[in-house]
């Protein structure tokens, strides 16, 4: 089973590095969004060092809904899915490793450029940890649970709008959890809680969310 | 009357909530009833 | 044999020809019901309970806005439990059920938060308080929006059934965590003690007003279900 989802992978990996602009456009959208807000809000420091989480978290989190239309229309155009859907691996080990691979171009890049966000916004140097580690935990969260909406809106009109408005309640836990150790770091008290508790979202997500994206693949296909 | 109407000064958040909320349901309501008639 | 029997009695009321007419009588009756559940919560709530000490007159807001959210909370997880009867039996009543009930369920949320916004600006001084309860609201507001889009989106009825079906599954799970984790996001940001949180010494016959008006509404939704669920089985046979 590990064998199969390495090449999964490895494919959706392929596949992506020959479409560079997708990968580029997502991580582009994430400097972009959090550039924007400095300007609207104005470019107060203590201002900025208070909201940087926030405005960090939702910008990943925007960033990586954008992307996950791409997760399964690629396939599905060219007949594939209908392929995996027959296939003797079990759906739900092929929607995790291709879960996996979006997370590796759309999120852990996210991760990467955060701390150069969080230079702009003059955030305090003990934060960084924090922050690169709760991105690293959530954003493989946003990856798996934005799959299921992926799964559920495949091939409908208005694609893009109405999975943005059935994932992001879903994101909203992660959000508060992710931001909010950074911010608890930042109060000068330990993130260990909400950090923990994001681990457990992950192993939650990662175990149920790929059948219920399973299941709604199965539906949206039939 | 006039007392009930202002309630000590809150009479236009209470009634404006039990206004709001029952011309709601009374609207729900007209819809279905229209929607039954319509077959 | 007995078994056999009970099956299809069970079953029995899951043909939409044999459940057409019993939901006519439970709208009827659940409709009086609610009428006088009302007439009876309301005089309880104004005539027979007193002043609230501390907020006035204004309090009284609380007996549709508590029943209108624990509805929206209620018909949501009623929602989930026919959206997972129909996937796990695949009967077709099960989601013509669960459609029946997400628009009356969004109309309480919607109320919830309209009466809870009026309820903050007399108590609070603004028009929007971010406390947990209502800001859980809002997202239940959009986890009903989601359902509701997602099922208009589908021209297939049967994909539109049981992908909306799944949604709301997925959202049920997900509303403790979100409740959860908004509660802390609360305490972290504003401390305990901006809530429209009744406190619990709350006196005998408010108490009263409000649980009959909770019984009222579900009578309504009940009734209102009932006939919705007439008219998607008219529409679709």
């Amino acid at each position: 089973m590990l064998g199969i989802a390495r090449t999964l992978v490895a494919r959706d990996l392929l596949l992506a590095m020959r479409r560079k602009s997708d990968v580029a456009t997502a991580l582009l959208f994430f400097v972009i969004v959090a550039s924007l807000f400095p300007l609207g809000i104005g470019a107060e420091p203590n201002q900025l060092r208070a909201i940087a989480p926030g405005v960090i978290w939702v910008a990943a989190l925007l960033s990586s809904m954008l992307s996950l239309s791409r997760l399964f229309a690629g396939d599905h155009a060219d007949g594939t899915l209908e392929q995996m859907l027959l296939g003797a691996a079990p759906l739900g080990v092929v929607v995790a490793a291709k879960a996996f691979a979006h997370w590796l171009v759309s999120g852990l890049p996210l991760v990467l450029i955060a701390p150069v966000i969080a230079l702009q916004y003059d955030v305090a140097g003990p934060l960084y940890g924090v922050l690169a580690l709760s991105l690293l935990l959530g954003t493989p969260i946003l990856s798996i649970i934005g799959a299921i909406g992926a799964a559920l809106t495949l091939g409908l009109r208005g694609g893009g709008v109405l999975l943005s408005l059935l994932v992001l309640p879903l994101y909203v836990p992660v959000l508060i959890m992710g931001a909010g150790a950074v911010e608890m770091a930042g109060a000068g008290l330990a993130p260990d809680g909400q950090l923990l508790l994001l681990g457990a979202l992950l192993v939650v997500a990662a175990a149920f969310a790929p059948w219920a994206t399973a299941a709604a693949l199965r539906i949206s296909m039939e | 009357m006039n007392d009930l109407l202002y309630l000590h000064g809150y009479g236009f958040y209470v009634w404006g909530s039990y206004v709001v909320t029952f011309t709601l349901l009374a609207i729900e309501l007209i819809v279905l009833r229209k929607r039954t008639q319509r077959k | 044999m007995t078994t056999q029997t009970q099956n299809i009695r069970w079953f029995w009321f899951s043909s939409p020809a044999t459940f057409y007419p019993l939901a006519g009588t439970i709208a009827w009756v659940a409709g009086v019901l609610a009428a006088a559940l009302t007439l009876a919560g309301l005089y309880v709530g104004f005539v027979v309970a007193p002043t609230d000490a501390t907020q006035g007159e204004a309090y009284r807001i609380i007996y549709i806005h508590v029943a209108a959210a624990w509805m929206s909370m209620f018909l949501y997880v009623v929602m989930a439990f026919w959206a997972a009867v129909g996937l796990a039996m695949n009967v077709r009543l099960a989601f013509v059920l669960a459609r029946a009930i997400a628009p009356t369920g969004a109309l309480f949320t919607f109320i919830a938060l309209w009466t809870g916004s009026l309820w903050g600006k007399p108590t609070w001084g603004t028009w929007w308080v971010w406390d947990a309860r209502l800001t859980s609201e809002l997202i239940l507001l959009f986890l009903y929006f989601g359902y509701l889009a997602l099922q208009a989106s589908i021209d297939e009825r049967r994909r539109s059934d049981r992908a909306s079906a799944l949604l709301a599954l997925v959202g049920v799970v997900n509303v403790p965590i979100i409740y959860y984790s908004v509660q802390w996001w609360n305490t972290l940001h504003q401390g305990a003690s901006v809530s429209l949180t009744r406190s619990p010494s709350m006196a005998k016959t408010m108490l009263l007003g409000m649980l009959l008006m909770a019984l009222a509404f579900w009578a309504y939704s009940i009734a209102v279900v009932m006939i919705r669920a007439r008219c998607e089985i008219r529409e679709n046979e």
